[in-house]
């Protein structure tokens, strides 16, 4: 039996310690947000926090979640204005946007921790989230925007 | 790119309808203006592509046809199919095409809501299930979908409008011409302050007679709200930012279960036996289904397998890692791909099969000064779609319902019941939004897989892919030896060209295996090779698939792109000239390219559009080249280790040019610090997402330049997840992407976008390293760090 705390609701998990938060997440709890890109944390697509840290839900075990407070892309802002998101907004960061969850939770960590981060320190902080579809561009300078007090 | 390609194989492809069904003359002929805003059909018959006049430039909008009469399934206009207006103004308008990050949900919507005057704030976008008998056609691929529905989606609009403009001059007692529509209004135009909305008006509309197209007034494009702007977003941005929007792998049904498959490692492989009481002891796994597997031509069919089906994805996985299977690898089990490029290289030596010939290339190289000659190289890719293939299933006795994210619905629908042996109205398929596509989620493979295992179980089935799955079991980018030679005479003119490609095809994927590409993989970018030389021969020799092949977003522009801008590239060299210059001296003068006395084959590929309306203009593609040059500042000095290098190309009737400018580190890591690219797209519907999908070609590819590999041993792929099939990342992007659209009236026809950004950008890439360091790169992938 383990407890934790997900977006600030306590929930009980059951089964196998083991069992990746990803997978507890997408499919006992049904929140999708964060998604399946790797399995082996190298995309960070599945990007969560895990007491206020930015962790890859598919490498984290429930287990390693116990007594701890986990917050999703779903559970970021209770209106989905955290000013990255409103960055991400603005700038049409999105292309097909699979990977974008996992994008600001990365960038949400980051600005959290490094409200001042310089563009070298984003680059650093982004480099293990992967988009395919190329926004590199466009999340640099979100992060930007929302480091830079716009 | 190539969607219909399966139906038009299997000779299923419908008579063109496009034209009976909802009254599109628009597609059908030319049409002349009776004033600014009414048109008069000048010509009906269908196909008939022989054009009278040129249009003039400065008209809002003369219809035109495209290649989509061609497609299965056509186009539909019917506002009573695309929009729905609720009483409380909410205007609901249907995306038919699919969502993979281009725009197109929000795009083509937003035409028809121009065209229709109204408040894109007050639009609610809904996707269309898979029915082309009910949209047209919704293969999502070859950058078709606004050069084919912008004009169906603008009659829409307008006939929409129109009838909103008539119901309310009813009610007024009005003529219509008294009244007009305006940002989800109708007002009296002799009296403004009389207003009717919308929501008001909605019943009484959609009752109003279908206007036929001669009726029907268009904007001009001085009066549109969104098109052309790029300042609508796209219709799921708070929905993306808030982890709300919904792709394959999210979809939950009550009592669905979960499941993964283990899969022949060799393509045309079976099971031989298999032990599944282990995986069946994993706590949570209900079943193991064994699926049929298929010997290539297969077309879309599963590989067949083992399939693990549990209470959740993870112990899914946990239940296919206990499975001890047996395989038959079967006649692919010897694929190697070092050696299989050795014999493509043997075979590019070669004379081919002669698919275009100008002049007298023989006696050209005869008596030339000097040949110059270079072999380039591209291995298979995978398009690494950043969600993996997924898709729910729900089959019951006579019935079959799916939610998956696929590029082509209706042709996903049309196999997963020929699968089930349903009849076609028995089955659903609802599209989620694709988290990326690239071609890969043209094939429906995964999906006929989940209504297997859905019948199997006899409960809903979300079927997932890992990405060691997705890389291991693609529908491969073909990979191919492209050899140029010149002959060059004595002052140093290019007097011939030869190019001979040899590159398994697509056509393999659909019918028995000749080893020879076929029209569509000819007409991109190797037989239509634009320059100004007398004497051309093109030649493809034999290459058999031992995988399956299937389109890779941009398709054979890659490698023909890299090969022939290299080739440029190295001209330039080999003459001492600038190579923008050698470039523009190459493509020649502005001319529009006749195919007949190019010496191109009869059934040259013009990306299934009427030559006659997207052509080869060289003075589009000089024009590209000269704008990137210039906003690159094209020969500027620059520090010792960097270097500019430029490539233009033609695709998809697109006309893009990239300038690469290349840093090479003290330890040979290569870095990109700005990629200037001049777009010719035509009339230009959305500008945000073109720069968009420009900067994110530029990053796919800087992906395909230094990583892109795929290689075969014993028939299996080597490589299994991104430390090994690694991605452009942040530490290793195009940090500035510059993007220049031409601008141009709307006459000038709207071309492709998804797909033609990529094509230049290898061999920009590989000009600029030259240009910095004097090596020569011919094999794609470059690694990240020259050694
Ligand atoms: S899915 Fe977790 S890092 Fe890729
Ligand atoms: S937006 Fe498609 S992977 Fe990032």
């Amino acid at each position: 039996m383990i407890d934790l705390t997900v977006n600030g609701r306590a929930e009980r998990h059951d089964g196998d310690p083991a069992m990746p938060l990803l997978w507890y997440l997408r499919d006992s709890l049904g929140l999708t947000g964060a998604k399946y890109g790797c399995g082996v944390g190298l995309c960070g697509a599945c990007t969560v926090h895990v007491e206020g840290e930015a962790v890859r839900a598919c490498m984290t075990s429930v287990g390693d979640a116990a007594g701890k407070a986990v917050v999703t892309i779903e559970g970021l802002d209770p209106a989905g204005d955290h000013p990255l998101q409103k960055a991400w907004r603005q700038l049409s960061v999105p292309q097909c946007g699979f990977c974008q969850a996992g994008q600001i939770m990365q960038a949400a960590a980051l600005v959290a921790t490094n409200p001042a981060a310089s563009p070298d320190e984003i680059t650093e902080a982004m480099s293990g989230n992967i988009c395919r579809c190329g926004c590199y561009q466009r999340i640099h300078a979100a992060v930007r925007q929302v480091v830079g007090g716009a | 790119m190539l969607g219909y390609l399966d139906r038009e194989l299997s000779g299923r492809v419908r008579p063109d309808t496009s034209t009976d069904r909802s009254g599109d003359p628009i597609l059908v002929g030319r049409l002349e203006k009776l004033d600014r805003r009414r048109f008069l059909q000048l010509t009906g018959a269908a196909g008939a592509f022989v054009v009278a006049f040129r249009v003039l430039p400065a008209e809002a909008m003369q219809p035109y046809p495209t290649g989509a009469s061609g497609m299965p399934n056509g186009t539909v206009s019917d506002p009573h199919v695309f929009v729905a207006i609720a009483e409380d103004g909410t205007v609901t308008i249907v995306a038919h095409r699919a969502e993979m990050g281009t725009g197109v949900r929000t795009s083509l919507p937003m035409v028809v809501a121009d065209e229709m005057e109204a408040d894109w704030a007050r639009v609610t976008v809904v996707q269309a299930p898979g029915d082309e008998p009910k949209y047209g056609n919704q293969d999502t691929d070859g950058s078709r979908s606004l050069r084919h529905f912008v004009q169906p989606m603008r009659q829409c609009g307008a006939a929409m409008r129109a009838m909103l403009e008539a119901a309310a001059a009813a009610r007024w007692g009005l003529d219509p011409k008294q009244v007009k529509a305006e940002l989800h209004e109708v007002v009296q135009r002799a009296d403004p302050s009389k207003r009717l909305g919308y929501g008001a008006l909605a019943k009484a509309a959609m009752a109003q007679p279908v206007p036929p197209f001669e009726a029907l007034a268009f904007k001009d494009e001085s009066e549109f709200r969104y098109i052309g702007k790029g300042e609508i977003r796209i219709v799921d941005l708070h929905d993306i930012t808030t982890g709300k929007a919904t792709y394959g792998a999210d979809v939950r049904l009550p009592g669905m279960k979960y499941a993964v498959v283990a899969r022949p490692p060799v393509v045309g492989g079976r099971v031989k036996s298999y032990d599944a009481s282990a995986a069946l002891k994993v706590p949570g796994v209900e079943k193991v289904v064994e699926i049929p597997g298929s010997t290539p031509p297969a077309k879309f069919a599963p590989l067949g397998g083992i399939a693990v089906v549990a209470d959740n994805t993870w112990t899914a996985m946990q239940g296919r890692d206990q499975l001890k299977i047996e395989w038959d690898d079967g006649p692919n089990g010897s694929y190697d791909t070092t050696a299989y490029r050795a014999a493509m290289s043997a075979t590019a030596k070669q004379p081919g099969k002669v698919i275009r010939k100008q002049g007298d290339p023989d006696a050209a190289f005869a008596a030339a000064a000097r040949v110059v000659s270079a072999e380039y190289y591209e291995p298979h890719v995978t398009h690494a779609p950043m969600e993996p293939p997924a898709a729910v299933a729900n089959v019951t006795a006579d019935k079959a319902e799916v939610w998956a994210p696929v590029q082509s619905s209706y042709g996903t629908r049309e196999d997963v019941a020929k699968l089930l042996g349903l009849p076609i109205e028995q089955v659903t398929v609802n599209v989620t939004l694709l988290g990326g596509g690239f071609g890969r989620k043209s094939k429906c493979d995964y999906v006929q897989e989940a209504a297997l295992v859905s019948r199997a179980v006899g409960a809903p089935v979300k079927l997932q892919w890992s990405r060691e799955d997705e890389i291991h079991h693609s529908f491969y980018h073909t990979t191919s030896v492209e050899r140029i030679e010149a002959a060059l005479d004595g002052s140093g003119k290019v007097t011939a060209w030869r190019h001979r490609s040899v590159a398994p095809s697509i056509l393999s994927t659909f019918a028995p295996d000749s080893g020879y590409q076929f029209p569509i993989e000819y007409g991109m970018g190797f037989v239509d090779m634009p320059f100004d030389i007398p004497n051309v021969v093109c030649e493809n020799g034999q290459a058999m698939a031992h995988t399956r092949i299937g389109w890779f977003r941009s398709v054979s522009n890659v490698p023909r792109a890299f090969a022939v801008q290299s080739f440029a590239g190295e001209l330039a060299h080999e003459l001492g000239r600038d190579p923008k210059e050698m470039l523009l001296e190459l493509i020649g003068p502005a001319r529009i390219i006749d195919p007949k006395t190019a010496g191109m084959p009869k059934d040259f590929w013009n990306y299934g559009e009427p030559y006659e309306e997207f052509p080869i203009d060289t003075g589009r593609l000089r024009h590209v080249v000269e704008l990137a040059a210039d906003k690159a500042g094209w020969g500027k000095a620059l520090p010792k280790g960097e270097g500019l290098g430029i490539a233009a190309h033609r695709s998809f009737v697109s006309y893009i040019a990239t300038v690469v400018h290349v840093k090479i580190g003290d330890d040979g890591a290569i870095t990109v610090p700005e990629v200037t690219t001049a777009v010719d797209c035509g009339y230009c519907i959305n500008p945000e997402r073109v720069e968009s999908q420009m900067q994110g070609a530029a990053v796919m590819g800087m992906t395909l330049s230094l990583y892109s590999a795929i290689t075969f041993a014993k028939g299996r792929v080597e490589q299994s997840n991104f430390y090994d099939y690694e991605m452009a990342r942040m530490t290793r992007y195009p940090e500035k992407v510059a993007v220049h659209v031409v601008p141009h009236p709307f006459p000038v026809h709207a071309t492709g976008v998804g797909e033609p950004g990529v094509p230049p950008f290898a061999p920009a890439l590989a000009n600029a390293i030259f240009a910095a360091t004097g090596k020569r790169l011919r094999d794609l992938p470059f690694g990240d760090t020259l050694s």
